[in-house]
């Protein structure tokens, strides 16, 4: 297709779109601005500054390199051995992806002693394997054999190859660990491990001069981006190493006695403190609970307000992501992929930092809406862009272009083909869209906890809440219906991957 | 309507697609546009409809220039290739799509398009329920509905399976023909513009070399390019003698291999080549005109395509009446009927 130029009806909710998705980062850099100079450096040059970003940079480095261990010792015993039950295996090693890391954490500290860097370490590295284990088992079960049955030949060990294979896709999902760790609130926090994130929330709860927890955002967003830069360069040449399946399927290779012994008990383990445990723990409070009594009215009324602000997120972000996935899907050129691009800007940006600033925002600008649900639920709608965004533009690519064309030569404009043939037809992936949107929402803490209006309760929130004054038995509920959510579009994307795969 | 194509200009960037376009087409007409992929006649299309737009020259239709406006606003018909029904939409409100809702006379204009095509009663179907075939008929009534002032057909038939594809082209031709619409069917199959059109342009890097009927365009090619394009041809060397611009059918004579035969007028003199149409070849006894083995044979039932190496080395391919007995391995004598093609240079 060549570059048309977009409509006007079309680019003006664009427009506003990626006004709204730049909004937080711009007026941080504006904020942390008017402490001038002086009060950035002072900021800067604090030795407490310098201790963070030791901590977030320690905690997202130990994280990782343990991800990476775990991630491509799963995959590869999963992919590539004769390793018993590696089917089940394989299920649950990608489960852990799916339990919120402050649920994680709750249920570390509600059973045992273990918190601080240590605690922090082990939730995190619980919680995020699978970005590293997903696609590396990707990557190895689509890797050609020949390469390592000629290493094989020339007398060399097998694993070298490998390894240098599956080296895109391992440093891709390292990355992406690093990215979430560095993000990270709700586990570092209940964990008592004070992070960029926290210190962000205490600093902005105790303080007058806000400019501190201003510049702090700014330089986790800084040091965020240069992750995402390097996640981005690697995931292109991932993307390049995988290209095209092999003819034939690696045969699996034969674990020892001994080693098949440890393999089995190395997988059972990391299944059961990642799958395992936090169920156990949850049931064990559950009980526990429900023995102490459950404020069943408050609940009902966390579940209807989450309902009800994840409902209006995802309408709002669905709707403000529309225009955009059109415009990505359907036209080329500067305006329409800067349009794309500003809308990924909540992918790279920390929860607890667009939050932040959007209360900076509201507090001088709109005072009407600060503490009141609206802000809350543009901030969802910011953050949960790039996936609305993403559905839309896919599920537009899917309806074919000559449809518009032949909606226009039958008399109708740009806008009515869209909306009486292409939208219609993409509705489908874009509810798919939405429903993710809402979902996700349902489980957001950080963003929830700075914005939420005084007196309104989520699951996370109530959680949060609980665990911080120690009411474990009281804080079971919230985290067995977060994790019950949290399960839905795992079961609902394995079942229809499953329909496309018979 | 008349559609008139002047001079249109379009480049993607360095390259240039369309070189000085033009195209006239008659009220009623139903063109070809006929050439080789990549020559531009897609461009073309898309230009008379709106699609894209033009760096220089007119597109008019009936009085009307058009080259400035939307698509919406040309009142332009459009059968693409493989149809491209709206999925949701049942055949009725396909065909119905362009005509404005709730004008008197609606339902029943969509019924007598339907009727048209030849698929009244089909209304309540949606698009997946109906044949490859079926789709493209549905698609001409959805494009005629509206009365556009032309008709753009996209490689209409190239979807359809060979067997089908000249009972629908049968089909759309009759309906357009009913409908009294002006079209522009592009193609790049002969036989398609050939046997279908009214006239046939023959278009080649970006413009339109020849227009005329198809038999006038087939009998005398302006030159080999479109002779070798608008048929089947054996091309030989040759030397044209006498008269090349001489009027009527004789042209003086040319020299071949296949011996001295008549020419067509045009085409010059001096050394060049001729062209040979499959049909004009006549198998004899060995002895008759150039020696030569049958090497294969393709029956066809109301005739054959017979292949012979002749004693040169030289392959022609000859069509015969199907009653005609030959098998590889006979011996033939090969000679030429009628007046033949020749360009010199």
């Amino acid at each position: 297709m060549t570059i048309r130029r977009i409509p006007a009806g079309l680019l003006a909710p664009a427009g506003v779109t990626a006004a709204l998705a730049l909004l937080p980062v711009g007026y941080l850099l504006v904020r942390a601005g008017e402490g001038g100079a002086g009060g950035v450096a002072a900021t800067l040059l604090r030795a407490r500054t310098a201790e963070l970003a030791l901590r977030s940079l320690g905690l997202a480095a130990a994280v990782t390199v343990l991800c990476t261990a775990i991630g491509i010792s799963l995959a590869w015993l999963v992919v590539r051995s004769d390793l018993p039950g590696r089917r089940v295996f394989g299920v649950l090693a990608a489960l852990p992806l799916a339990v919120p890391s402050y649920v994680a954490a709750y249920t570390w500290v509600a059973a045992t002693d273990i918190e601080g860097f240590a605690g922090s370490v082990l939730v995190l590295t619980l919680c995020s394997y699978p970005y590293v284990y997903l696609p590396v088992a990707a990557a190895l079960s689509r890797m050609d054999p020949a390469a390592e049955e000629v290493a094989l030949s020339l007398g060399r060990s097998r694993f070298g190859v490998v390894l240098r294979q599956l080296r895109p896709s391992a440093a891709a999902g390292a990355l992406l660990v690093a990215m979430y760790v560095l993000a990270e609130f709700g586990a570092v926090a209940i964990m008592r491990f004070d992070v960029f994130t926290t210190q962000i929330y205490t600093s902005y709860r105790a303080g007058f001069n806000r400019t501190p927890a201003a510049v702090l955002g700014l330089l986790l967003v800084l040091v965020t981006l240069v992750v995402v830069a390097a996640e981005s360069r690697t995931r292109g040449r991932a993307a390049y190493a995988m290209r095209g399946a092999p003819a034939r399927r690696p045969p699996a290779v034969r674990l020892g006695g001994a080693a098949r012994a440890a393999a089995t008990a190395w997988c059972a383990a990391l299944a059961g403190l990642a799958v395992g445990f936090p169920l156990a723990s949850i049931c064990y409070w559950l009980a526990d609970g429900s023995s102490a009594g459950v404020d069943a009215a408050a609940l009902a009324e966390a579940v209807a307000a989450t309902l009800g602000v994840a409902a209006a997120g995802a309408l709002l972000t669905t709707a403000l992501a529309v225009p955009v996935g059109v415009v990505a899907a359907r036209y080329r050129g500067r305006t329409a992929a800067f349009l794309e691009q500003s809308t990924y800007v909540g992918h790279s940006l920390p929860g607890i930092v667009m939050a932040l600033s959007l209360v900076f925002f509201a507090v001088r600008y709109v005072p009407a809406v600060y503490q009141r649900w609206p802000l809350l639920v543009v901030a969802y709608a910011v953050l949960f862009m790039p996936a609305a965004v993403g559905a839309v533009r896919a599920s537009v690519l899917q309806s074919p272009p000559v449809l518009e064309e032949v909606a226009r030569s039958l008399g109708r404009t740009p806008l009515r083909a869209l909306r009486e043939v292409t939208l219609p037809l993409a509705l489908p992936g874009v509810l798919a869209g939405a429903a993710l949107v809402f979902l996700t929402a349902m489980k957001e803490l950080p963003a929830t906890l700075l914005l939420r209006p005084t007196g309104m309760d989520t699951l996370a929130t109530e959680l949060w809440t609980e665990t911080g004054s120690g009411a474990y038995g009281a804080a079971a509920p919230y985290a067995a219906l977060l994790m019950l959510l949290a399960a839905v579009p795992g079961f609902v994307l394995g079942r229809r991957s499953l329909e496309e795969a018979s | 309507m008349k559609l008139t194509v002047t001079d249109v200009r379009k480049s993607f960037g360095a390259t240039e697609v369309l070189r000085g376009a033009s195209l006239t087409v008659g009220e009623g007409d139903l063109a070809a546009v006929l050439g080789p992929s990549g020559c531009g006649k897609t461009t073309l299309l898309r230009i008379v409809a709106g699609f894209e737009g033009l760096d220089a020259g007119s597109v008019r239709i009936g009085d009307r220039e058009v080259a400035g406006l939307p698509p919406e606003k040309r009142r332009v018909g459009i059968v693409p290739q493989e149809a491209a029904l709206f999925p949701h939409l049942s055949v009725a409100r396909n065909v119905g799509f362009g005509l404005p809702r709730g004008a008197a006379g609606r339902a029943a204009r969509i019924e007598e398009c339907l009727e048209l095509v030849g698929l009244a009663g089909y209304g309540e179907r949606m698009p997946h329920q109906i044949s490859g075939g079926q789709q493209q008929r549905v698609a001409l009534a959805r494009a005629l509905a509206p009365r556009p002032g032309v008709v753009l057909l996209d490689e209409p038939f190239n979807a359809l399976d060979r067997s089908l594809r000249v009972s629908v082209r049968d089909e759309v031709r009759a309906a357009l023909k009913r409908a009294g619409a002006t079209a522009v069917l592009v193609t790049h199959d002969q036989e398609e513009a050939l046997s279908m059109a009214d006239t046939v342009a023959v278009m080649r890097e970006g413009r339109i070399v020849q227009e005329g009927t198809p038999a006038a365009v087939y009998a005398a090619p302006r030159d080999l390019g479109v002779a070798t394009f608008v048929g089947e041809a054996v091309v030989l060397a040759a030397s044209g003698g006498g008269n090349g611009g001489g009027g009527g059918g004789g042209g003086g004579t040319v020299s071949c291999e296949l011996g001295s035969l008549p020419r067509r007028s045009g085409g010059g003199s001096g050394p060049g080549r001729v062209a040979l149409r499959p049909e004009q070849f006549v198998l004899g006894a060995p002895g008759e005109g150039a020696g030569g083995v049958v090497e294969r044979v393709e029956f066809f039932g109301h005739d054959a395509a017979v292949t012979v190496a002749l004693e040169s080395g030289t392959v022609i391919r000859a069509r015969t009446r199907g009653d005609v007995p030959h098998r590889p391995g006979d011996r033939v004598g090969v000679t030429v009927e009628g007046p033949v093609l020749f360009f010199a240079g």
